[in-house]
């Protein structure tokens, strides 16, 4: 028996929809085929903005765009026969394009033989059969920036702490993936070890040194547990310790753990975290470079940019460097999360564009609101507007819009999200972290995030946007370290392309999205009221009283402005001012 | 907070790591692992056995988040504040949290069962909002949800 699955259209095309659905049953009963297909709605196929959307099975044929006249022939074709009828069905473009996640979900992380057995260590084959400088020249062909968010070439990184003199040097993994609204370094630690330690090895390699460190946040256990276990398979097959695959090459492991603080993600905060020390952030230069990790020169590489050396090692630099665009190769791993229909995690080729990420396979804005703006960069970066998406998606591109690429979150915000509150939200992260030991960072971060406060309560001055920039502009020039030279992104991209909403709050004292409860008030429309009494039931300050005939009213005394009375409301009768 | 094996305890810990150079941080989360906290005993001990001064010792500790310095509650509750779930509506989730049982941010319930405790990112975006409780997730969480979930582990109790 066949099923036939009809997407619901959540209240668009109703009647469409109840037309198509009552021809299909109607139709199939006169074919006398009643028993032979089942009809069923159900609540999400996946596919939007298509019109109505059906899917058959067990044959998994999609159609979309299908009206009451196109009934017959699936009956006759696909039900009697099992035929596709093509001009209806729907083929998926694949946009998304797996390097770096090449093996998650598909290898069993724990399984060592399993990522043998999908090229697995056979970078390193070649790397050894290559030597530094190739393996340098290789990554120099591939293009390959640093994907924790800054994107320095990985060659360039190698090349320089190779040519410094000296007997010991280090290279790190920076699993510190503290971006609130990340977490691909977790699925590639998680998912695929045994590519990082390939990637750390390879990178041992180029730039000379026999010492490895993971340094991952204590807050992944998982991740810790895998890569521990890999390593400890690596030391059982003489992947890792002295003369590793008959050659002259000497590597060792070994992991040190985060213990929460966002500002270890800095390199060189995270190379006093490494000894031990509090993670304080030292002056650049010397660069970690020249002078890291016990005052020798360390190599610190993201756990996304080592996920790819060994790909771009087994496939060559030249092939990697054909993916993507100019000065941007490659693919990025972003987390698509916040409004947007199908969030997770998605990888995919430099040189997409915004809109085809949230869009076509993010599936557009949750609830079929209209979206806001998108979110690049975490903490360090700040909102796209709607305008600028269809911009390729680059390291230089996002600079120009005043965002970065960052470590790869992206957050779609929708209409229902209100400016001064993601900037606040963002900057209170940062003064959160800010270690204290620069003043810019410490006192400028302070009394941001006070005037920010300020306008949405409601307390907002004239005077408080242009303040709010001069202070941005200290932090950005005096900072030590980059999280307090980027902390003000957000606050300057969003004042940047929402300044009326910022004027709105400031001057007419008005919160459009309700977010900023102290500038809403909440009333009800005696007329619309229905007198449910819902309400009444949900509010948590007993401020709604009233009866089915006396309908109900807030006492705006006793109200919290906390909105849960507007959302529950189903007659529109709850207004918000 | 008296354990006959502090000492002991301590000293594996330290037999494990001494002969590694910045080890400070792996030892504290060592003796954290055993005791859910580090408690001041075991930070003298350590100061002790590793010959390190106690103030090096809570420069670290009080720096880092991770570390904690009260005994956790029997239940931790975790609400992730991440942006995903801050944008989904996990203030409002602490907010009925607070409510139920009484508790600021870092703080323990009178009878030592809950704890609430605010995360940045727990690495799930896609699930949010998100609340953890002694490892158990919760995901897409709704404000009605909160009292089922303190429901769920406080009948716990009762059956141990």
């Amino acid at each position: 028996m066949k099923q036939i699955l009809i997407q619901d259209t959540n209240g668009n095309l109703r009647k469409e929809l109840r037309d198509f659905h009552v021809a299909l049953t109607t139709q199939l009963r006169d074919w006398g085929l009643a028993d032979a297909a089942q009809v069923v709605t159900v609540a999400d196929i996946g596919i939007y903005q298509k019109g109505i959307v059906a899917k058959v099975l067990p044959e998994g044929f999609v159609y979309v765009g299908l009206e009451v006249k196109h009934v017959p022939e699936i009956i006759e074709k696909t039900i009697q026969h099992g035929e596709k009828i093509a001009s209806l069905a729907f083929e998926k473009k694949n946009k998304q394009l797996r390097l770096v996640l090449r093996n998650c979900g598909r290898i069993d992380p724990e399984n060592f033989n399993d990522y043998v057995a999908n090229d697995g260590y056979q970078g390193l084959v070649k790397a050894l059969e290559m030597g530094p400088e190739r393996v340098i020249e290789e990554m120099k062909k591939s293009g390959l920036r640093g994907r924790g968010g800054a994107g320095f070439p990985t060659w360039m990184k190698w090349n320089i702490t190779r040519a410094v003199p000296g007997e010991v040097k280090y290279i790190i993994c920076n699993g510190d993936e503290g971006d609130p609204g990340a977490y691909m370094d977790r699925s590639v630690l998680e998912g695929d070890p045994n590519s990082v330690i390939e990637g750390l090895m390879i990178g041992g390699l180029a730039i000379g040194a026999s010492q490895g460190v993971f340094y991952i946040r204590a807050e992944y256990p998982l991740a810790i547990e895998r890569i521990q276990k890999a390593i400890n398979e690596c030391y059982a097959r003489g992947l890792l310790g002295q003369n590793i695959l008959g050659s002259n090459f000497n590597f060792d492991i070994e992991i040190r753990l985060g213990a929460g603080a966002f500002v270890c993600g800095e390199e060189t905060a995270l190379i006093s975290s490494v000894e031990g020390l509090r993670g304080y952030p030292r002056p650049r230069p010397p660069f970690p470079s020249v002078r890291g990790l016990w005052e020798k020169p360390t190599a610190i590489n993201n756990v996304e940019t080592l996920a790819t050396v060994p790909y771009i090692l087994f496939h060559g630099g030249e092939a990697f460097g054909k993916i993507g665009i100019e000065g941007s190769t490659g693919t990025k791993v972003f987390a698509l999360t916040g409004k947007v229909r199908n969030s997770g995690l998605v990888e995919v080729p430099m040189g997409i564009t915004l809109r085809e990420v949230v869009f076509d396979i993010g599936g557009g804005v949750l609830n079929n609101r209209a979206i806001k703006a998108i979110q690049t960069g975490g903490p360090s970066g700040g909102v796209i507007p709607e305008q600028f998406f269809d911009t390729p998606i680059g390291y230089e591109s996002l600079q120009k819009l005043g965002s970065i690429m960052g470590s790869g979150g992206m957050i779609v915000l929708d209409e229902n999200d209100c400016m001064v509150d993601i900037s606040k939200f963002y900057l209170g992260f940062c003064v959160d972290e800010s270690c204290g030991k620069c003043a810019p960072c410490r006192i400028g971060g302070t009394q941001m995030l006070a005037i920010l406060k300020r306008i949405s309560d409601g307390k907002g001055v004239d005077d408080d946007l242009k303040k709010l920039n001069e202070i941005a502009m200290a932090m950005q020039k005096a900072s030590l370290c980059g999280l307090g030279q980027t902390a003000p992104n957000p606050v300057l991209s969003t004042l940047k392309y929402f300044e009326a909403e910022y004027k709105a709050h400031v001057v007419d004292k008005k919160c459009a999205s309700g977010k900023c409860v102290k500038l809403v008030s909440y009333s009800i429309i005696k007329d619309k009221c229905t007198g449910c009494g819902m309400c009444g039931r949900v509010c948590p300050a007993i401020a709604i009283t009233g009866s089915r005939a006396d309908k109900y009213s807030i006492n705006t005394e006793k109200c919290v402005s906390c909105g849960q009375c507007f959302d529950v409301c189903k007659f529109g009768a709850v207004v918000r001012q | 907070m008296v354990v006959e094996t502090l000492v002991e305890d301590v000293f594996k810990v330290v037999e494990r790591w001494k002969d590694k150079r910045g080890n400070l941080i792996m030892v504290l989360h060592d003796v954290q692992d055993r005791y859910g906290y580090v408690p001041r005993e075991a930070a003298l001990e350590v100061s002790r056995q590793l010959d390190v001064p106690l103030a090096r010792i809570y420069e670290v500790l009080t720096f880092y988040n991770y570390f904690k310095l009260t005994p956790p509650g029997k239940f931790n509750i975790s609400v992730c504040l991440g942006t995903a779930c801050y944008l989904k509506g996990a203030p409002a989730l602490i907010d009925e949290i607070r409510h139920l049982l009484h508790v600021e941010e870092g703080q323990t319930t009178k009878d030592g069962l809950f704890h609430l405790q605010i995360v940045r990112c727990l690495g799930c975006c896609g699930l949010a909002p998100v609340i953890t409780v002694k490892h158990k997730v919760y995901s897409a969480v709704k404000r009605g949800d909160v009292a089922k979930i303190i429901a769920e582990h406080s009948s716990q109790k009762v059956e141990a």
